[in-house]
């Protein structure tokens, strides 16, 4: 394995490690994931709008805020203890503190998704049926988007005043391109039409990726050097 | 092994270094006094890498993987024990998982805290997150070791066992910077002494066989100004 | 000081050619046939909107540099192209409406366009409410330089949604593959426009960067003058 990977992985397990001994992250997470469906469920009038019409819409809020709550955290763990200065001392590169930061990421929202949703299918009755494999790539496609670009943003709002709010008025904006194609993708898929109606956005969303991947790579270093 | 030629740094108006040049070969131990606010602990993060200095250069035989650090913060995470975090970076440093072990032990029974190795870091006593973070810093074997007021935190038998293990490195060819605004902690392992006031060396000379008593005297001097 | 003269004087002159298109669109330009009197507001809406997008394009292409090159004048110039895109931005925000009521019947539509104008808006107010959470100048630059650049990276996406949403926004008119569908009367009236909002733009920039450079020699001149050795 290369050296960059090496470290990466090296950061993400670290990182998944304390999670799992902390526990808070992942329990508020998840039920902040619940608490969302509930919120769309009854804020929504039964008898004007079916569920199943605002449903690719309510997946996609809770897991943005969902990803939101994961993102927060992703660098302030590294606040304890200034464990980041002993980071940027060693001899790991900056692109792979980035690559396991993400790594880390995507693992955290990923276990949220698989967690929102089998309960997504069932607060709101909706079939899936086999729409599920197609839609996990969706989730895959557009959650990698929303991760590169929230993990080069935590890195920055981290060091901060008011992170916590700064993270999602930074970044929500640049949700927005892929949350609508994934809503799209979503809606096609929930509907019952087969993918290739909604290539245009599949395309989109795979180049939102390519794109903020790299860049969030290359300009990762400028938010942790002095 | 360590060289430093015409550093130059200011925050703002406030200059941090001011043309501090030296050369430290295998074995020497720097130790540089000077009140808080002359700019050592500036001094020591140029060395490490952590800020890129206005002006001059740092030559670091071995780079990054060749340096170890002890400042005013553990870089330790809380949820994780000791020894995970001991195997955490030590992995960074590109040790093995029993290699890391292997030091990490030896190190933890040499500085008493052998006991408390699958103790979690946020449980620890001011003094004991001090020898952990010790083991850190000494855990690849750095051959340049960089010291920030290192013996906070540390009661007297911890501080005479840590200034014992120094004397030790430093016979075996390790290369030490120490920053202390205390005469009577650093004196005793220097070979060379620096003081350091408003980012300048106003003095820097082989210690000799002068006592710290002498040193003392001297340095209250060149600090009032008299 | 001579630079905020001269983007005032720019800035004055921009002005009265403003009032110079406006002269031109009420009294010289035809009515359009459709939108009647309404689409006279076109030729303020458009050009802000394009210096909007514009100004995002050049705080990108400003912190791309900034990042190589470490030049503070690089980093004023960038918060100028923000603060006055966001000014910007807001004018396209409120001629939108007033446009849309009459001619769409609605003051506000989830119309692609405008809500990703609103986008770019909510990016430079975002870039500049991180350049105020952050003290040492060095790092709001660095920072200020990281996500200008993701702002324009972005600008590409934003337009690829335009196009594959549904859209009520009128389709583009002038900058299309065949020959601008726009009569000719109107298409100078929107050039000319086009140009006196491009002045704008270089006058406000000019005296915000001036003004920049004034506050931060000003915060060097007291901050030595009070603590002599810090």
């Amino acid at each position: 394995m290369p050296e960059v990977l090496r470290q990466a992985w090296a950061l993400a397990r670290k990182d998944l490690l304390i999670e799992f001994r902390s526990r808070t992250a992942f329990l508020s997470a998840a039920v902040f994931t619940v608490l969302v469906l509930l919120v769309f469920n009854f804020g929504r009038d039964p008898t004007a709008v079916a569920a199943v019409d605002l449903a690719p819409s309510v997946l996609w809020v809770t897991f943005t805020f969902a990803a939101m709550l994961a993102l927060n955290r992703a660098f302030q763990l590294e606040l304890e203890n200034q464990a980041l200065d002993g980071l940027l001392l060693s001899p790991a590169s900056r692109t792979s503190l980035y690559f396991g930061k993400l790594l880390a990421n995507l693992v955290f929202v990923a276990v949220i998704e698989a967690i929102g949703l089998p309960l997504f299918v069932l607060f709101f009755n909706v079939s899936l049926g086999r729409a599920l494999a197609p839609l996990a790539g969706v989730l895959a496609l557009a959650t990698v988007g929303f991760v590169a670009v929230g993990t080069l943003f935590s890195a920055m709002v981290v060091r901060t005043r008011f992170a916590e709010l700064m993270l999602p008025m930074l970044l929500l904006p640049f949700l927005l391109p892929p949350l609508i194609g994934a809503v799209q993708v979503t809606g096609k898929l929930l509907a019952g039409r087969p993918l290739s109606e909604a290539a245009g956005w599949l395309k989109l969303l795979a180049a939102y990726d390519i794109a903020f991947v790299t860049v969030a790579t290359l300009l990762f270093p400028y938010t942790v050097e002095e | 092994m360590l060289r430093a030629e015409g550093l130059r740094h200011a925050f703002g108006p406030a200059r941090a270094l001011d043309d501090i040049s030296f050369a430290l070969t295998a074995g020497r131990t720097l130790v540089v006094f000077g009140p808080n606010g002359a700019g050592k602990t500036t001094l020591l993060r140029v060395l490490a890498g952590l800020i890129k200095p206005q002006g001059g250069r740092v030559y670091l035989e071995g780079g990054r993987r060749a340096v170890g650090w002890i400042g005013h913060h553990a870089h330790l995470y809380g949820h994780l024990t000791v020894m995970e975090n001991l195997r955490f970076w030590g992995g960074l440093y590109g040790l093995s998982r029993d290699e890391a072990a292997a030091r990490a032990e030896g190190l933890l029974a040499r500085l008493g805290l052998a006991d408390r190795a699958g103790q979690a870091v946020r449980t620890l006593s001011r003094g004991q997150l001090q020898r952990a973070a010790i083991a850190r810093a000494l855990l690849h074997d750095p051959s340049v070791l960089l010291l920030d007021e290192p013996f906070t935190g540390l009661d007297l038998a911890a501080a005479a066992e840590f200034r014992r293990l120094l004397a030790g490195l430093a016979g075996r060819g390790r290369v030490l910077v120490m920053a202390t605004h205390n005469v009577e902690e650093g004196v005793e392992l220097a070979s060379d002494v620096a003081f350091q006031l408003n980012g300048r060396f106003v003095r820097l000379e082989p210690r000799g066989d002068r006592t710290a008593a002498e040193i003392a005297e001297a340095y209250r001097r060149a600090v009032t100004g008299a | 000081m001579k630079l905020a003269r001269f983007g005032l004087a720019l800035t004055g002159l921009s002005f009265g050619l403003l009032a110079a298109v406006y002269v031109r669109a009420l009294a010289f330009t035809p009515v359009e046939r459709f939108q009647g009197p309404a689409q006279k507001i076109f030729y303020i809406h458009v050009p802000a909107a394009v210096w909007t997008e514009l100004a995002m394009v050049l705080v990108g292409l400003a912190g791309i540099f900034y990042l190589f090159l470490k030049d503070p004048r690089l980093d004023r110039f960038a918060e100028a192209s923000a603060e006055v895109g966001a000014a910007f931005g807001t004018v396209v925000l409120t001629t939108g409406p007033i446009w849309g009521k009459p001619v769409w019947g609605t003051w506000w539509t989830w119309d692609a366009r405008l809500t990703l104008t609103l986008l770019l808006f909510l990016v430079l107010v975002g870039y500049l409410i991180l350049r105020g959470a952050v003290a040492d100048p060095g790092m709001r630059a660095r920072y200020s330089a990281v996500l200008g650049i993701c702002g324009l990276v972005l600008v590409p996406f934003v337009h690829l949604s335009v196009y594959l949403f549904r859209t009520l926004h009128p389709q583009p008119i002038v900058l299309k593959p065949s020959a601008p569908s726009l009569p000719g009367e109107m298409l100078v009236t929107l050039l000319f426009s086009f140009g006196v909002f491009t002045l704008l733009y270089v006058g406000l920039v000019t005296q915000r960067v001036a003004l920049a450079r004034l506050r931060e020699e000003r915060a060097g001149l007291t901050e030595t003058g009070g603590a002599p050795h810090a």
